[in-house]
């Protein structure tokens, strides 16, 4: 029997959630008044949580590491947001989103999450269009949706290339309302260092004060982590430079599990890493690979020449071209999925026919689209025999409007100018699946912890569908941990305000000062950011688009000398009890360097290949897939959940079967 | 290239503060402006020095943190760009390059280049939102339509990321194209007529309580504004306060 | 209204405008009368003596003229205080010429610049007709005025400080007037370029107009 109970509501798949919130224990409003939450983390999740759970009458003190709570990396997401309106009738339902998700994610999604995602992804445009979030609208004024993902019906909203940016603003807006109110107090500039449980239950944090070094003990009746993903695990990826696991991490050593930590999703349309000085990668929307066309040159030499700036892409001939996705994938070509397309890019460039200076890049060519566009228009306008000028002026005009802030922005970061050039791309770690594992309320493994958002792991199983992250961040904040959270809050009428001078807090609040202390006095002649690299490097090579028994076996080692060394020689500069931002990253880095080793034991012990994690022992032997991820239902159709237990390498696997009533399990092909 | 950095060292809110002198070598044109900075942090800690702390995140231009002022400038010589997406190749080998914090009593300076923006997020709480309850019962999103243009002009202010350039870059340090942002989004937008009155005159009182100064139309915040806001929704403020406080009964 | 628009920051931009637009309105009609010398000395001297002697002119809007000057220089100087204690630590670098135009940042200084010709100014016409008028009593007095004009655009160091004035006049117009309209929330993407385009050619027409019959009198006299 497992430890793990999911707490499933019964019944079909349809009503569970219904059922649920309708037999799911209440706190009454003047109750409401005597209980505190807190809050880690103002993304979308964290944001729309803390506004939600004030507005019902909760205290609750939110936090964030940034100097305001808009500054949260949500706002960096581009594309869009999901939800199953139907408002283009073009069939789309919330078992049709449901099932999207489901098979998007691989079939290692909880069916019972996902379905709940769709039940209240409508809620979501509807509150959001309430809270003023300007929606792209068509010339009748109603909202419009595109096309996103590589699924069949249109039903992504979006507002330009700022969805993400907008959604944020619009929980940040209704965050300040709270704040105004009183309802909720912010901390901007604190970082949570420390769980703080008493009689096993979740009771409080410790925060630091980022400007002041101060260490601050926060009590509360429960506590929700909404800190997102841990793709800086990889040093460079799309996160923002202080997306940091701690938060989750913390929780996991004090008993939260942590789930499918291998399953992280990298994009393959980023900009290319430039040179070892690179801090971040930048992404462009996916949308990018509706007109551009995937290649790198056929020929050895021409690479070569390219590479050394003696020949231009432009110059080779259709003959000398590889456009290898259109090659391997005929039926999808350059819209295959993300990990597909993304691997594909790995695979050409390590062998070899990478077109920039550091051999990490392939090209993503306009030139036939406009083309296209540019015969099409001049049809429309009715011109007849259009020289070659036109035609490309009228073709980059239309590009122009399609994608014009996303070639600006290209063209500011490269210095080239993707009309005349094809742009070069690189795959870049984007969003983590995995995270800490949660029942259907969202509570963790530590009663009274719940953890929403990226950081949890519920609702992508192996892989996330484009669009899908802002809904779920949403979903969990503003319309599932709202009502779950009070099943066990009803429990706590009475417990009166929880004492932040106890013996568990006084304990906590030494043990992160002594780990501070630690951290200053080790003095030694590394930078954070040389370990942070090094961190990454292995990450990268071994446990990044494919993975290998070998690799694995050896990344789990190499991270575990990294993380000695990282102690014993990591020179932070400054003192403890000031605006130290190199201590900060210190505190960060050195989850990292435990995380990763926990990432590499999960992606070891998984040996299949589903969704964004690719074992390259599990593969298709023969037949028209051959070559091509293999999935093993039979062995490994559970969520692997890890306790700590003191090092990474001995954490424990508890496994969660996933049941498919609904659905059935299908093998996915782009051939 | 290598170049000679007069950076602003300030240990914290008290401290005076004043300009160091650093020198950085093999800076390449394709480094952002942050990524020079990295460099010559790593070189100061290498030395045993107190790195420079500076404000970033995201450095991909959208969450607006970063918030330096180069050479005179805010976010520095390009345009439409935030600190993080300035690239080295706009500056020459041998270039002397000043940078500093933003500038304002309403924003001062915690640490080096790092300012204390929590004067913008009080102005946001005393009314930039819409007072609907987080419910998800609210009517469904199609039932009122909003002329495109509307949601278009709605959109343009809605993209402000809150960085405070225009603060930084006013001679008179006024946050009015930061408020005018906010005010127009919900002007323009039906969600936001209900308490479009009051909004205006909240924020525009809690503006003047932060210590910003006054517009005189000079026009320089648009122009380095990264995400291109027209002052022409600073004339929409002036409009929707001078029609509510002509009518509030107040 | 009570608290909101003297006190408020957008309030006050607006009343600037608001004692903008009059003074600019006050200034061509000025012009217009000043203008009259230069075609006719009768038609001057009737016009100035309608303007000297009506009682709605001379009791309402000479006073209100005048409140308007002052509050437009009172305020002017009030927010230049605050607005520079707002930034209490300067830029140590600071390239300011390349987002805005000189005009539109010495609004202060061309201002004052103009106020301190108006000293000039009042001394030599404003004062002598309220003393004419209001100590001596002399009420009646319609052909003074153009000998009086005339009298004192014969001096070369009032002619050189005139033109002067006007210049500096020129450069706070350059910006004004279509800051005034942006003040009173009027930016309009169809009318503005219009209204910028007129701004221009008042703010150089009317300065350049009043430097022209100081001179052609000046020449005249000579």
């Amino acid at each position: 029997m497992s430890v793990l109970d999911s707490k499933i509501p019964d019944g079909p798949l349809k009503d569970k959630w219904t059922n649920h919130k309708n037999h799911i224990n209440l706190v009454n409003p003047a109750n409401k008044r005597n209980i505190d939450i807190i809050v880690v983390g103002t993304g979308l999740a964290g944001g729309s949580a803390a506004a939600s759970l004030a507005e019902m009458g909760y205290n609750v003190k939110s936090f964030c590491y940034q100097d305001s709570p808009r500054r949260a990396h949500s706002i960096a997401a581009q594309g869009g947001i999901n939800a199953a309106k139907n408002y283009q009738n073009d069939g789309d339902s919330v078992y049709r989103l449901f099932y999207d998700t489901v098979k998007g994610g691989d079939y290692r999604s909880r069916e019972a999450n996902v379905h709940r995602l769709s039940e209240v992804s409508g809620n979501i445009i509807d509150q959001c269009v309430a809270q003023g979030v300007p929606f792209g609208r068509d010339y009748g004024g109603l909202l419009d949706n595109r096309s996103f993902g590589g699924v069949l019906v249109s039903r992504t909203f979006y507002a330009k290339g700022q969805t993400g940016q907008q959604l944020l603003l619009g929980a940040y807006s209704a965050l300040n309302r709270q704040i105004a109110k009183g309802k909720v107090t912010m901390y901007n500039r604190h970082e949570m260092v420390e769980l703080v449980k008493v009689e096993g239950k979740a009771r409080g944090i410790i925060a630091r004060n980022l400007e002041t070094g101060e260490l601050e003990r926060h009590s509360a009746h429960a506590v929700v982590i909404a800190s997102g993903g841990y793709g800086n695990v990889f040093f460079l990826s799309t996160n923002a430079m202080g997306s940091n696991a701690t938060a989750a991490w913390k929780i996991h050593k004090k008993g939260a599990h942590f789930a499918n930590p291998c399953y992280t999703q990298i994009h393959p349309t980023c900009i290319p890493r430039s040179g070892d000085h690179q801090s971040k990668l930048t992404l462009m929307s996916e949308s990018l690979r509706n007109d551009g066309r995937i290649w790198v040159p056929k020929n050895m030499e021409d690479v070569l020449a390219i590479r050394e700036g003696k020949l231009m892409p432009i110059d080779l001939s259709e003959e000398q071209r590889d456009y290898y996705l259109e090659r391997m994938y005929p039926a999808f070509g350059n819209l295959v999925p993300r990990d597909v397309a993304s691997r594909a890019a790995k695979e050409r460039c390590d062998a070899g026919y990478g077109v920039n200076k550091t051999g990490e890049a392939v090209y993503l060519d306009f030139a036939s689209a406009i083309q296209r566009y540019g015969k099409q228009e001049a049809a429309i306008a009715r011109i007849k025999s259009p020289s070659v000028d036109e035609i490309l002026k009228l073709g980059e005009a239309v590009i122009e409007s399609k994608y014009g802030n996303l070639f600006q922005m290209y063209e500011k970061i490269v210095a080239e100018n993707p009309y005349k050039t094809p742009m070069m791309i690189y795959p870049a770690v984007h969003y983590t699946m995995g995270g800490v594992w949660v029942d259907y309320n969202l509570m963790t493994s530590v009663e009274g912890c719940y953890c929403i958002g990226e950081a949890n792991f519920s609702d992508h199983g192996s892989n996330r569908l484009g669009a899908s992250a802002l809904m779920q961040g949403l979903a969990d904040g503003y319309f599932v941990l709202p009502y779950t959270i009070g099943d066990y809050l009803s429990k706590e009428i009475s417990t009166g305000a929880i004492a932040n001078d106890s013996a568990e807090f006084i304990q906590a609040e030494r043990e992160v000062s002594d780990r501070i202390e630690k951290l200053m006095n080790i003095k030694g002649t590394k930078t954070v950011d040389h370990f942070h690299k090094l961190l990454g490097k292995v990450m990268w090579e071994y446990v990044g688009m494919a993975r290998n028994e070998e690799g694995l076996k050896r990344a789990m080692k190499e991270i575990k000398k990294i993380r000695t060394d990282f102690w014993n020689d990591v020179k932070i500069p400054g003192d403890k009890n000031s605006f130290n931002p190199e201590l900060g990253k210190a505190g960060r880095v050195a989850d990292f360097l435990e995380l990763g080793e926990l990432f590499a034991k999960d992606a070891l012990h998984r040996n299949e290949s589903c969704g964004g994690h690719f074992r390259e022992e599990s593969v298709e032997l023969d037949g028209e897939q051959k070559g091509e991820a293999k999935r093993n239902d039979e062995d490994y159709a559970y969520v692997a959940a890890w306790e700590y237990k003191g090092e990474p390498a001995d954490a424990i696997l508890h496994k969660e079967e996933l049941e498919f009533k609904d659905i059935e399990l299908k093998q996915r092909s782009y051939k | 290239m290598d170049l000679t950095l007069k950076v602003w060292r300030q240990k914290n809110r008290e401290d005076k503060g004043g300009l160091e002198t650093y020198k950085v070598t093999g800076i390449l044109g394709h480094y952002s402006f942050l990524e020079m900075l990295d460099v010559m942090n790593e070189q100061l800690i290498t030395q045993g020095k107190d790195p420079v702390a500076f404000d970033h995140d995201c450095r991909e231009g959208i969450c607006g943190t970063c918030s330096l002022y180069i050479n005179g400038e805010a976010h520095g010589p390009d345009r439409k760009v935030t600190t993080c997406q300035l690239h080295m190749r706009m500056f020459n080998d041998g270039e002397t390059i000043y940078i500093e914090p933003w500038r304002s009593a309403a924003m001062p300076v915690i640490k080096d280049l790092i300012v204390d923006r929590s004067s913008f997020d009080r102005i946001q709480q005393s009314g930039g939102f819409v007072s609907v309850n987080t419910s998800g019962n609210t009517q469904d999103a199609n039932a009122l339509p909003i002329p495109k243009m509307n949601a278009d002009k709605a959109f343009d202010v809605a993209a402000c990321i809150g960085c405070g350039a225009c603060v930084a870059t006013c001679k008179n340090s006024s946050a009015m194209l930061f408020v005018a942002a906010k005010v127009s989004q919900y002007a323009y937008l039906p969600q936001g007529q209900v308490e479009r009155k009051q909004r205006v005159l909240n924020m525009v009182e809690q503006m003047d309580k932060e210590g910003f100064g006054n517009c005189t139309n000079t026009g320089a915040c648009e122009i380095e504004c990264p995400k291109g806001i027209s002052i022409e929704y600073i004339a929409k403020m002036n409009r929707e306060y001078l029609s509510a406080s002509i009518s509030s009964e107040e | 209204m009570s608290k909101g628009l003297s006190s408020s920051s957008v309030g006050r931009k607006v009343l600037m405008a608001v004692s903008g637009f009059f003074l600019m309105f006050f200034l061509m009609q000025h012009f217009v009368i000043n203008l009259f010398s230069v075609i006719s000395a009768d038609l001057f001297n009737e016009v100035s003596h309608f303007m000297g002697t009506n009682g709605l002119v001379q009791f309402v809007l000479q006073p209100v003229l005048l409140v308007g000057v002052l509050f437009h220089l009172g305020m002017g100087i009030y927010l230049d205080v605050k607005n520079k204690a707002a930034r209490p630590v300067k830029y140590a670098m600071d390239k300011p010429s390349e987002n805005s135009n000189w005009m539109s940042r010495n609004m202060i200084i061309t201002g004052i610049m103009v106020m301190l010709f108006l000293g000039l100014h009042f001394y030599d016409f404003w004062l002598p007709e309220i003393k004419d008028k209001f100590i001596d009593g002399k009420w009646d007095e319609p052909t003074k005025y153009f000998t009086h004009l005339q009298h004192k655009f014969q001096d070369l160091a009032r002619i050189v400080i005139y033109c002067i004035s006007f210049v500096f006049l020129s450069l706070h117009l350059l910006h004004g007037f279509q800051s005034a309209f942006q003040s009173a929330g009027f930016n309009h993407n169809k009318y503005t370029p219009t209204i910028r385009k007129l701004g221009n050619l008042y703010a150089i027409i009317i300065p350049a107009g009043f430097v022209f019959i100081a001179l052609f009198h000046y020449f005249k006299q000579l």
